[in-house]
């Protein structure tokens, strides 16, 4: 059956998020001109990741689906840290 | 009144499966350079460093503001804005056409520096090196494939919504063009610091 309330998101939120990305994208470029030895992978991982999430819960309208979207969603990314984590316990150990 | 039946929830949820083995298939790349990474930092040091960052940076830009164009498009779409919905799926596969020509303008710089797939100046260089650099085009170049792709998919749908056949009852087409581009998106937020920044 057809949901008859679909969320739309505003050109407030969209906005919002945008201003955030730009904001740290300009921070990842800021960060990377400071070196950290090899935290500086580690802390662009983690600022990547953090815009990921603002683009996947909004601009990708993630926040307003149904749970089991979500959860598939989770186990898609679930299955990717395993696959790499998996490879970095051979490759860190030979 | 149509009588062709629509399964609204099933259209979006094929998307994202389609979404998880693009999620994969790019993960395995990722590996890939982060194995490499552990095996020879200096010399990705080195030969990240002939990167031009400011280019990455811009395209960073480009890329977000596209996406941001097109969730806007599926707002104004869904709230039967169709001219406006057009108008900012335009802007989006506009940007698309930015990105690559930013794209083309860096590798050409590469390409005449003699730094391109199996080149004899990258046979020289350190194995590290040739790697790094194998893997910037392998990586850089199927997601300017995918910037491709998506640029065709805009403006199939732009075709469709003038059409009048995808609007603010049936949109799901538009939405699911979005997914797809902001996965695009998603996967250069990721190659720019590894390419471009941190190494």
């Amino acid at each position: 059956m057809e949901h008859n309330k679909h969320h739309i998101m505003s050109v407030k939120t969209a906005t919002l998020v945008l201003a955030m990305l730009l904001f740290l994208t300009f921070v990842t470029v800021a960060v990377s001109r400071i070196d950290l030895g090899y935290l500086n992978v580690i802390v662009a991982l983690a600022l990547a990741t953090t815009k990921s999430l603002f683009v996947i819960l909004f601009f990708m309208h993630l926040k307003y689906e149904n749970k089991m979207l979500k959860l598939f969603v989770f186990i898609c990314f679930l299955i990717l840290a395993i696959f790499i984590g998996m490879t970095f316990f051979d490759v860190a150990y030979r | 009144m149509s009588n062709v039946h629509k399964d609204y929830q099933g259209a979006k949820l094929g998307m994202w499966l389609f979404l998880f083995t693009e999620v994969l298939l790019f993960g395995g790349m990722f590996v890939l350079y982060a194995v490499y990474l552990s095996r020879y930092p200096a010399e990705y040091h080195s030969a990240g460093k002939e990167l031009n960052a400011f280019i990455g940076g811009l395209n960073t830009v480009v890329l977000l503001i596209s996406s941001y164009f097109v969730a806007l498009a599926i707002s104004f779409l869904q709230r039967g804005e169709q001219k406006k919905a057009i108008r900012y799926t335009y802007l989006t596969l506009f940007m698309a056409v930015l990105f690559l020509v930013n794209k083309a303008f860096e590798w050409s710089a590469k390409f005449s520096h003699g730094i391109y797939p199996d080149s004899p100046h990258l046979r020289e260089l350190p194995q590290g090196e040739s790697v790094f650099y194998g893997l910037y085009f392998l990586m850089t170049g199927l997601h300017g494939l995918h910037v491709i792709i998506g640029g065709g998919v805009m403006a199939f749908v732009i075709y469709k919504m003038k059409k009048n056949e995808v609007n603010s009852t049936d949109f799901v087409m538009l939405e699911n063009a979005g997914l797809y581009w902001h996965l695009v998106d998603l996967i250069w937020i990721f190659l720019f610091p590894l390419f471009y920044l941190v190494i």
